[in-house]
């Protein structure tokens, strides 16, 4: 750390202080991190950073490149955002949870070799699970624990992966997959592949953004599934396999999002269609595909969170998710319909927004290594974001029946954070320069040519006239959309009815023979233990137990048994170890 | 201003200019469509002015029905206390 300033450690070791503060010193303070970490991403050189041993490895803290800078740098803008919208939040543990979720991030991005990568890659599954049981509630806290199940597995898969690879090419060096992929190249790339909820590993992820908090939601939307396509860019260009994964999943999520009734849900499954665009980019390979994954990246993160925040401000004013309860309120909320439409028209790619110059760049990077059914099939997908995120959702969201809810604008902070957003979406799709000067590669596209311009709109309208026609059609239903979380919450239920049935009989049956046949046995054997134990060892063993004793007292009164504290205790836990080592490592 | 343009398209008074104005688009883009130049054509259907259009409508429509009837006869939808 000669002189660089991790921003990563800008956002954890900054999070320390907030709970100690209050009032506006603590809105200044929240607003001054992100901003610091901006300027820091800023002044940053290219370059390898905090070199050292750690376990016979060699350990890279990190790697600045431009394309983690990229990264870092939307990263950084997007965690300024989110914060101005949370900015009315009371409760600090919320505000720590996020900075610790947005430095784990930046840290992933930063990362120059596995070891480092897979400390903050656990404390983004973490920090952000803590985001959606701070929602509360029995719906909240069950899929909390679910999300955080399945990282934790994806952890697993990706800590064996490392182990695997780092034995088979004697590096732990974070950087492309070279050679033959053996099973520890697999391994990761699963663990990637789950991040970056790719089917049919994508059910966490709709699973859990809905039920999480209004502002941590918003966290949510940009940065694990980004984080994912960052590693996969880093590691996996070129794999044919991410192609077609990115392809399928482009249109799995718009398949869904014509079910859904939730709103963010719907808005949950368009992150899955839009990631896959940039999987598919990652999975081309080439400068100008990548290129677009890493634009698009981009570009995704301000107007996804664009639109979670649209769709937190409805729930925040009339504490309705569901599209069959909401209705009308474009009256009394035109200001959150406006900016929310910004970004439906982002993410629908219209011209002059940010999508139609970032988008475009992945499908022609498709179109030029001659894959027509990825053109086509992302196109498609195309027509159905607009279709829901852009026509249907907005709909019945704001027009459509009305529902004579009460209602008024969100608080200022939350209109604000969406302007800032808004006037991002609108800036990179009127000035594309300024993005394409940031990718990795030089930019060879010009995304406003007759031809695209027209294409384009002739795309979206006539989706438009499809939903007019078929209106009807779409009206949402009060249900749920199974996914792949079925074989994992039905199987939840196997496996308990296993341990209560046949297991519990079994154990009946092993431990009746045991007090038939065992049992006096054992009974002999004690005798003869106690009388050496009471006259020598038990002195000794008193006092440690008196001592564990207490101990365990105390712990008792720490187990609350609310899961929320533990996860608090668990961020602790990661705040503390990163201090250690920041120390440490100077 | 921004609550002007958000009521014309929700309030029940415009319904009729927003038809129009909403076909004349239509109109608009695909007759442009069949102006622009289109030297770098790569695929058949980049030659073919109105495509796009086409595409988007069939696209619409397919993700539409395809989708529901997953939902439907697929048996994806199911009661929201399914796994209650």
């Amino acid at each position: 750390m000669t002189d660089l300033i991790h921003p990563g450690l800008i956002f954890i070791l900054g999070a320390l202080p907030i709970p100690l503060l209050s009032g506006s010193i603590r809105k200044a303070y929240l607003l001054l991190i992100p901003a610091l970490a901006i300027l820091a991403v800023l002044a940053m050189q290219p370059g390898s950073y905090g070199e050292m041993q750690f376990i016979g490895q060699e350990v890279l803290i990190a790697k600045v490149d431009k394309l983690s800078i990229v990264f870092a740098t939307v990263f950084t803008i997007m965690a300024l955002i989110g914060t101005v919208y949370a900015l009315h939040l009371p409760h600090a543990d919320q505000h720590v949870a996020a900075f610790v979720y947005v430095g784990s991030a930046l840290g992933v991005v930063f990362a120059g070799d596995y070891l480092t990568l897979y400390l903050f890659w656990e404390g983004m599954a973490f920090a952000s699970a803590y985001l959606v049981f701070a929602q509360g509630g029995r719906q909240a806290v069950a899929a909390g624990f679910r999300y955080l199940m399945v990282h934790i597995t994806g952890g697993v898969a990706l800590l064996g992966g490392i182990i695997l690879h780092g034995l088979a090419t004697g590096s732990l060096l974070f950087g492309p997959i070279e050679g033959g992929m053996g099973v520890g190249a697999y391994l990761i790339l699963a663990g990637f592949l789950l991040n970056a909820a790719v089917p049919p590993l994508n059910a966490w992820l709709t699973d859990a953004y809905p039920e999480a908090t209004v502002t941590g939601a918003v966290f949510m939307s940009a940065f694990t599934t980004k984080t994912a396509v960052y590693v996969l860019a880093r590691a996996f260009p070129g794999t044919e396999l991410l192609v077609w994964l990115g392809t399928a999943m482009a249109l799995y999520g718009v398949i869904y999002a014509v079910l859904e009734n939730d709103c963010r849900r719907l808005l949950a499954y368009h992150i899955v269609s839009q990631v896959g665009y940039m999987v598919a980019g990652v999975g081309i390979g080439t400068e100008m595909a990548v290129n677009g994954a890493t634009g698009h990246a981009f570009a995704h993160i301000l107007y996804k969170a664009l639109l979670f925040m649209g769709a937190g401000a409805v729930i925040y004013v009339t504490g309705r998710r569901k599209l069959t309860e909401l209705g009308g309120l474009y009256k009394t909320m035109p200001m959150t319909v406006a900016l929310y439409m910004v970004g439906a028209f982002a993410i629908s790619a219209f011209p002059f927004f940010s999508g139609f110059v970032t988008k475009s760049m992945v499908v022609a990077a498709a179109g030029q290594d001659h894959r027509a059914l990825v053109v086509l099939a992302l196109t498609m997908a195309s027509s159905g974001t607009f279709l829901h995120t852009g026509l249907k959702l907005p709909y019945y969201m704001f027009f459509g029946t009305d529902q004579k809810l009460e209602a008024r604008e969100p608080p200022g902070n939350m209109l604000v954070a969406m302007g800032m957003a808004a006037v991002l979406c609108i800036a990179i799709g009127v000035f594309p320069q300024m993005l394409y000067a940031l990718l990795p590669y030089p930019v060879d596209f010009e995304p406003y040519t007759g031809v695209h311009v027209t294409e384009s709109l002739g795309v979206l309208m006539f989706t438009a006239l499809g939903f007019v026609l078929f209106l009807k059609a779409l009206d949402p239903e009060n249900t749920i959309s199974l996914d792949t979380d079925w074989f994992y919450r039905k199987g939840a239920r196997v496996f308990m009815w296993i341990a209560e049935k046949p297991l519990a009989r079994y154990e009946k049956a092993v431990s009746d023979v045991s007090e038939t046949a065992a049992l006096p046995f054992l009974h002999g054997a004690a005798r003869a233990g106690l009388r050496i134990d009471l006259t020598g060892v038990d002195a000794i063993v008193n006092g440690v137990a008196r001592s564990i004793l207490r101990g365990g007292g105390a712990l008792r009164r720490l187990q609350t048994g609310v899961v929320t504290h533990y996860v608090l205790a668990m961020i602790v836990g990661v705040i503390a170890a990163v201090a250690v080592f920041a120390v440490a490592w100077r | 201003m921004i609550k002007r343009v958000v009521d014309f398209f929700g309030d029940e008074e415009y319904a009729r200019q927003r038809r129009r104005l909403f076909y004349l688009v239509l109109v608009l883009i695909a007759i442009a469509d069949f102006l622009v130049s289109r030297e770098h054509a790569e695929y058949l259907w980049d030659r073919l002015p109105g495509w796009s259009a086409v595409y988007g409508f069939g696209s619409c429509v397919l993700l539409i029905f395809v989708s529901k009837f997953l939902g439907h006869q697929g048996g994806l939808m199911r009661r929201e206390d399914y796994y209650d």
